[in-house]
C-alpha cells in the first residue's frame, strides 16, 4: 500500500482554481521532489495535504496509508503521521520551543495510545535530535521561531520533524535561506529519516538540495498540474534548461 | 499574519464553575441607603466615633456626586436604593478559631479552592476570607504576629489598632475621590488590613478571598496595606460570586502605603461572575486601587488577571512620591461574550528618578469590549522620571473590540515616556501551525493566549500563575471554533 496516493486533486480558493487535477503516488521508502515555477501551486498542494482550510478541495481523493486524508482534521492528519515543514514557519511569542514540541509530541503519542513522555525522557530525546541538527539546546527555552534567523527557523522545522517521526514528511522549500553548511546539516537530518517505512516529498527550486538528498522521482508542477515526471536526472535537465521547453500536461506516474 | 475569519468565530462559553449559592443564614439590613443605614452599619460593627464621622462625611459628599460617564462601558443606570448594603453570615458567637467557623462556609471555601484549612500551612499562604461583607477567618495569624505583622480583617484592625487605621484610612484614596470610592467610604463593611513593620520581610504570601453570596447585595470591601521602612509583603486577592440573573455591584477600595525602601506586591485574580452568554447578570466591578510610594526607593507593583465581571472599571495606580521609587502595573484583562472591561492605570511621578512600567494585555472574544485607559503624569519636580508602557491587544473573532487610550502629561523636560502598542488577531497561521503539529484547537488557543500573557503571568506567585492560566483557559473555552 502506498504511503500517499493523490488522485485528480482539485483545489483552490473562492473563485479561483489553483490545483487542476494532481496525481501522485509515493510508495514506502521513496523520496519525491516537486519542482516548478513560482506560483504553480507547490505550496498550495502542501497546505491542502496538511488540511489548511483556506483552500477548498473541489475534486479528487487523497489517501494516507489507505486512510481518507481529506476526511480528517489537520490535527488528525498530523497525528496520523503527516508532517509539513513550512515554507514560512510561524512565530508564537511567549511559548517556548520545548513546551510547544512537548505538547505536539504528547498529542501524537496520545493519538497512538502511548503514554506521555516525562520531562526527563523528553529532554533526552531533544538533546539527541538537536545534536543531529547541530542546534544549541538554548533554542529550547526561546519562544517558537521568535527572533530566529531564516536558517534557524528552517532547522527548527527539521528538528520538529525528527522529534515527531512522521510517516510522510512534506518539506516546502526547506533549503531556501540556508547557508552552505546549514544545507548540508539539514540534508543530513532529512537523510537520516529516510527509511523503508517513510515517504518524503520535497518542494524545491534548486538542484543543490537534490545533490544531498537524492530523490527517487522528480515532478514538475505547472499551473496546478504535474506536467512531467522523471528520475533525478530530470532535475539536472531543469537546472540546465529551465521550464520553457516543457510541453502541455500529459498523464504521468 | 493571515486574518482570515473563516475558522475563528464565537461559540458558546463554558459554564461558570463558581456559580453556586451557599445556604447560610444572613443578618442583613434592609435595602437602600440613608444616614440611618450608615449609622446602623457602624453600630453593628461597634465602631469608634472617627470611623462613623468618616462614613458620614463620605455619604454627604456622595450625595453631591454623579456616576462617572467617561469610561467606554454601557449599562443601565444603577438604582442605589435597590441594594442591600450590609449582609453578614449569622453566627452565634464570636469566632476564636477556624474550628468555630460555620462548616457550610468552610465547605464553600473548599469548593472554591481557598487554602483556608490549617493543613495548608505548607502552602505558605495566609488567607483572610471575606464572605459577602464580613471577614470570616484568618489563618496563620499567630505565626505572623510573632514577627509583628498585623494581618486580618479590617473590622478587627479597627478594634485592635485604631490609631493605625485612623492614620492611614483615606490617606491614599480620600473619601471624596470618586463616586464609587466615596460610596465605599460611606458603606464599607469589611475587608483586609495588613501592617508590616520596619525591616520585616513577610515570610508568606498573604491572601484574601472575596465572595459575594447573598442576593441583591452589594459588596464594598476596604483594604489597607502599610509597609514600613524596608518591609516587604506580597499580597494576593481572589474573588468569585454565584450566578444570578440580576447585576450585583462591587465597589471596593484598596490603599497601599510604602515607606522608604519598602516593597508591596499586590496581585489580583478577579473572577466575579461575568454574566451569561447573552450578557444577562454578572457583577459590576467598580474598584479604586491606589498605592503611594511615600518613601525613597520604595516600590509598588500591581499585577492583575481580570477574567470575570460583566463590567470592570478599575485603574490600580501608583503615586510615586519618594525619590527613586518604582511603580509597576501588569495586567491581563479578558472580555468575552458581552463583558466590558475599561481598565488601566495611573502613574503619577512626583519624586526624582522615579520609574514606572506598564504592561497591559487585553484579550477580547465574543462581543467583548476591552479598553486600556492609562495616564502617565510627570510633575515638574520629577527630574529624570522614566515610564515604559506596553499595551497589546489580542482579538478572537471579529465581533469584539479593543480600544486604547494612553494619556501622557509631561511637565519635566528631563523625563521620558515610551509607549508601544499592538493589536493582533489570534493568527490563523499560528493556529494552523499548532494543529499541523497535532495540537488540538483548544489547546492551541490556550497555548497562544498564555504565551501572549506570559510577561504578566511571570509576575504572579507561582501557584497563582498556574491558577490564572487555567482560569483564562476555562473563561475562553469554546470561543474559537
Ligand atoms: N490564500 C491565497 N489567496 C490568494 N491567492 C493564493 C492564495 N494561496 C495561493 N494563492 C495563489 O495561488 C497560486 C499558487 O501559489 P503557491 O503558493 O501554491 O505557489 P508556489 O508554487 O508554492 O510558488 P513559490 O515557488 O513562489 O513558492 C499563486 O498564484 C498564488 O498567488
Ligand atoms: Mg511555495
Amino acid at each position: 500500500m502506498p504511503i500517499l496516493e493523490i488522485k485528480d486533486l482539485q483545489a483552490g480558493i473562492a473563485g479561483r482554481q489553483i490545483l487542476r487535477g494532481v496525481n501522485l503516488t509515493i510508495a514506502p521508502g521513496e523520496v519525491h521532489a516537486i519542482m516548478g515555477p513560482n506560483g504553480s501551486g507547490k505550496s498550495t498542494l502542501a497546505q491542502v495535504l496538511a488540511g489548511r482550510d483556506t483552500y477548498v478541495v473541489t475534486g479528487g481523493s487523497v489517501r494516507l496509508n489507505g486512510q481518507d486524508l481529506l476526511d480528517m482534521s489537520p490535527e488528525e492528519r498530523a497525528c496520523a503521521g503527516l508532517f509539513l515543514a513550512f515554507q514560512y514557519p510561524v512565530e508564537i511569542p511567549g511559548v517556548s520551543t520545548s513546551y510547544f514540541l512537548k505538547a505536539a509530541l504528547n498529542a501524537v503519542r496520545k493519538y497512538h495510545g502511548q503514554p506521555e513522555l516525562d520531562a526527563m525522557d523528553f529532554l533526552k530525546l531533544m538533546k539527541q535530535k538537536m545534536k543531529l541538527l547541530d542546534m544549541d539546546t538554548s533554542f529550547l527555552s526561546r519562544a517558537v521561531n521568535e527572533g530566529f534567523s531564516g536558517g534557524e527557523k528552517k532547522r527548527n522545522e527539521i528538528l520538529q520533524m525528527a522529534v515527531l517521526d512522521p510517516k510522510l514528511a512534506i518539506l516546502d522549500e526547506t533549503d531556501s535561506g540556508l547557508d552552505i553548511d546549514a544545507l548540508r546539516i539539514v540534508a543530513g537530518g532529512v537523510n537520516s529519516l529516510r527509511g523503508p517505512d517513510r515517504g518524503i516529498l520535497l518542494v524545491t527550486h534548486y538542484q543543490r538540495l537534490l545533490n544531498y538528498i537524492v530523490p527517487d522521482y522528480v515532478h514538475v508542477l505547472r499551473d496546478g498540474q504535474i506536467i512531467k515526471s522523471g528520475d533525478k536526472n530530470l532535475a539536472l535537465e531543469l537546472e540546465a534548461r529551465g521550464y520553457g521547453w516543457l510541453e502541455e500536461p500529459v498523464a504521468v506516474h | 499574519m493571515s486574518t482570515d475569519t473563516g475558522t475563528i468565530e464565537t461559540l458558546a462559553n463554558k459554564e461558570y464553575e463558581w456559580g453556586f449559592v451557599t445556604d447560610i443564614d444572613a443578618d442583613a439590613l434592609p435595602k437602600g441607603l440613608n444616614e440611618d443605614i450608615i449609622r446602623e452599619i457602624s453600630r453593628r460593627k461597634d465602631e469608634p466615633e472617627f470611623l462613623l464621622d468618616f462614613r458620614l462625611k463620605a455619604y454627604r459628599h456622595w450625595l453631591t456626586m454623579v456616576p462617572p460617564q467617561w469610561a467606554n462601558i454601557k449599562y443601565p443606570p444603577i438604582d442605589f436604593q435597590d441594594i442591600i448594603y450590609y449582609s453578614a453570615p449569622k453566627s452565634k458567637k464570636k469566632l476564636a478559631s477556624l474550628d468555630e467557623v460555620d462548616p457550610e462556609l468552610l465547605r464553600t471555601y473548599a469548593k472554591l479552592g481557598v487554602p483556608l484549612a490549617e493543613q495548608k500551612l505548607l502552602a505558605n499562604v495566609a488567607v483572610d476570607a471575606v464572605f459577602d461583607s464580613v471577614s470570616v477567618a484568618t489563618t496563620f495569624k499567630a505565626k505572623l504576629a510573632e514577627m509583628g505583622v498585623i494581618f486580618g480583617s479590617f473590622s478587627e484592625a479597627v478594634k485592635t489598632h485604631p490609631d493605625l487605621v485612623r492614620k492611614y484610612l483615606g490617606s491614599v484614596v480620600p473619601y471624596s475621590d470618586n463616586f464609587y470610592a466615596t460610596l465605599n467610604s460611606a458603606v464599607f463593611s469589611d475587608g483586609s488590613f495588613c501592617f508590616v513593620p520596619k525591616g520585616v520581610r513577610c515570610p508568606m504570601e498573604l491572601s484574601t478571598y472575596f465572595r459575594i453570596n447573598a442576593k441583591e447585595t452589594g459588596q464594598f470591601e476596604r483594604t489597607l496595606i502599610i509597609a514600613e521602612e524596608g518591609a516587604y509583603v506580597s499580597y494576593l486577592e481572589g474573588c468569585t460570586a454565584p450566578m444570578r440573573d440580576e447585576n450585583q455591584l462591587h465597589a471596593a477600595v484598596v490603599e497601599l502605603v510604602a515607606m522608604d525602601n519598602a516593597q508591596i506586591k499586590y496581585s489580583t485574580v478577579q473572577n466575579w461572575y461575568p454574566g451569561d452568554k447573552q450578557g444577562k447578570g454578572g457583577i459590576y466591578n467598580f474598584v479604586t486601587k491606589r498605592g503611594k510610594c511615600l518613601g525613597q526607593n520604595s516600590r509598588i507593583s500591581w499585577t492583575q488577571v481580570e477574567t470575570g465581571s460583566a463590567i470592570t472599571w478599575k485603574y490600580p495606580s501608583v503615586i510615586l512620591q519618594g525619590d527613586n521609587s518604582i511603580g509597576e502595573f501588569y495586567s491581563v484583562a479578558l472580555a468575552n461574550n458581552y463583558q466590558q472591561a475599561d481598565t488601566g492605570t495611573k502613574m503619577i511621578h512626583i519624586g526624582k528618578n522615579t520609574r514606572s512600567t506598564i504592561v497591559s494585555k487585553g484579550i477580547s472574544a465574543g462581543h467583548g469590549q476591552n479598553t486600556y485607559r492609562g495616564l502617565v503624569k510627570v510633575l515638574k519636580g520629577a527630574a529624570n522620571a522614566r515610564n515604559y508602557t506596553q499595551c497589546d491587544s489580542l482579538l478572537l473573532g471579529d465581533q469584539c473590540g479593543a480600544h486604547t487610550f494612553p494619556y501622557i502629561e509631561m511637565k519635566n523636560t528631563t523625563s521620558r515616556a515610551e509607549h508601544e502598542a499592538s493589536t493582533s488577531k489570534i493568527g490563523e497561521d499560528q493556529l494552523f501551525y499548532c494543529k499541523q503539529r497535532g495540537i488540538a484547537l483548544e489547546d492551541a488557543v490556550n497555548m497562544i493566549i498564555n504565551g501572549f500573557c506570559k510577561e504578566v503571568f511571570k509576575e504572579l506567585p507561582m501557584e497563582f500563575a498556574v491558577e490564572a492560566q487555567k482560569l483564562l483557559g476555562v473563561s475562553l473555552e469554546g470561543s474559537v471554533g
